[in-house]
């Protein structure tokens, strides 16, 4: 019996010092942790995408909760979330900007080929660390999938050796522009656009030759656009879409272009499709 | 002097908590797929080793042994390291946040790690003083830097592999973790002939 106690006791008394210590410090040095966090938290998506530019739900709840971050930032909870967001925080709502990925090629097997017989995993980034490219374009789309993976919503198909989005789906978190090894997918506000579908930087001639649907750099773009929203910048023509709307005859770059690399698309993505968004 | 570069050189290669004693597996296996987790987590241990030490080497000492109760070593220490890493995360969350995030969840994690607990306990067993029981968990610490250091590195080269599909994943992981370990037998020996 003696021997069980001394056992028992000192052990006992061990663990009541060390809960007594740790009671005592979780109330003396305890850190206020703003009590909106968690409510905040709960109205948004949870997609994790960082789309809002802070790691991670907890991150955007957190910067909202103190730093006073804008409320329309959560690119996937749409309006939906900037509504409620801004309702939970008592701050006046701004519009989210919806965004879809475009990706900028349109060399499918129609318009260029494959350079070499690729073998090595199915993977665009492996692609490009071994042959810098596998098709006659090496800005272009390698094909290979890597965004298609990486989505998390299943949006991103390969069509024709090229990645397609299905911007019905999409929900804009940009997941997909970190993981192709080309940077061809870019966020763009959802409505109708016009999109430049190539990457070519090089000389006119060269990407002629590499795709016969590549962007040439002739700057015909250019001069029909009465917004001025356009430029040529390295041989490939760029759209600056703070401006693209305003030019009054839309679409007419894309139906004077050379080679047909610029494209008039519907991009109305999944917010609008889910619900048709009452604009103040 | 020698003599404690001795134990922390034998703690860092020879006697590689990971590679060659097999402690801690657990976090060598699942933080060490990106280098930064892996070197946060290696940081936290290295930190709670020391700390662990410097709580259990007097407890065993002036508490356990005097009293003869050395046979409640494994119980009293688990205690202790539990209590005393509770207890960083709470000081380290109030006065140094910075530090606190840098550890991350990794602090929390490892208050029950077999690493932590087979340092504390062979620093007894081997009869080191206070000191060199301090300087020999600093090397315990470092070895397993190291260890998971290295091991990110095989893992990352891994990724990129053309693996058979029956060995992807945990397969060929255990299989580089145990040609990993395979070649620290080669610093056996080694130490104790550099100062000889």
């Amino acid at each position: 019996m003696e021997a069980i106690l001394t056992a028992v006791i000192p052990v006992t008394v061990i663990g009541l010092i060390c809960a007594a210590v740790l009671v005592a410090a979780s109330k003396i040095m305890a850190v206020k942790e703003n009590e909106k966090i968690p409510q905040i938290r709960e109205k948004l998506p949870g997609a994790n995408c960082g789309a809002c530019g802070y790691a991670g739900c907890d991150g955007y709840a957190k910067a909202l909760a103190e730093e006073g971050a804008p409320v329309n930032l959560c690119v996937p909870g749409g309006d939906t979330v900037a509504k409620e967001l801004s309702e939970l925080l008592g701050v006046e709502f701004q519009d989210v900007v919806e965004q879809v990925a475009v990706v900028h090629c349109s060399g499918d097997c129609n318009y260029t080929d494959d350079s070499v017989d690729y073998q090595g995993i199915k993977s665009c980034a492996a692609a490009k660390q071994i042959y810098g490219s596998k098709g006659k374009c090496s800005y272009g789309c390698l094909g290979m999938g890597d965004c298609a993976n990486a989505c998390p919503s299943k949006a991103i198909c390969i069509e024709n050796s090229i990645a397609r989005i299905n911007t019905k789906v999409c929900t804009g978190c940009g997941i997909c522009t970190k993981t192709c090894p080309n940077e061809l997918i870019e966020l763009v506000p959802d409505v109708e656009r016009v999109v430049v579908t190539c990457n070519n930087r090089d000389k006119g001639a060269l990407t002629r030759k590499a795709c016969s649907n590549g962007c040439i750099g002739c700057k015909k773009c250019e001069k029909v656009c009465t917004a001025s929203a356009i430029k040529v910048v390295d041989n490939l023509a760029r759209i600056d879409y703070t401006k693209c709307p305003d030019c009054g005859d839309f679409g007419v770059c894309a139906r004077e272009c050379t080679t047909g690399c610029i494209v008039t698309a519907d991009l109305s993505g999944i917010h609008r499709v889910k619900q048709p968004v009452e604009k103040k | 002097m020698t003599k404690f570069i001795i134990i922390l050189l034998t703690a860092v290669f020879i006697n590689n908590y990971v590679l060659t004693r097999f402690l801690g597996i657990c976090p060598f296996l699942g933080v060490s797929k990106k280098l930064g987790q892996a070197t946060g987590m290696s940081l936290a241990v290295i930190f709670v080793m020391l700390m662990a030490t410097a709580a259990t080497w007097p407890i065993q000492t002036y508490l356990l042994n005097p009293n003869g109760l050395g046979y409640l070593q494994t119980i009293v220490f688990i205690l202790v390291i539990a209590a005393l890493v509770q207890f960083v995360e709470i000081v380290l969350k109030r006065y140094i946040p910075s530090l606190h995030k840098a550890l991350g969840v990794y602090l929390p994690l490892i208050t029950t790690n077999c690493a932590v607990l087979g340092v504390t306990i062979l620093n007894i067993d081997e009869g080191y003083t206070f000191a060199e029981a301090m300087v020999n968990s600093l090397g315990s610490g470092l070895g397993f830097f190291l260890a998971m250091v290295m091991f990110s590195g095989v893992r990352s080269c891994l990724e990129g592999a053309d693996i058979p599909k029956s060995f992807k994943g945990l397969p060929i992981t255990l299989i580089a973790a145990s040609i990993t370990s395979l070649s620290f037998l080669g610093f056996s020996g080694v130490i104790e002939n550099l100062f000889a």
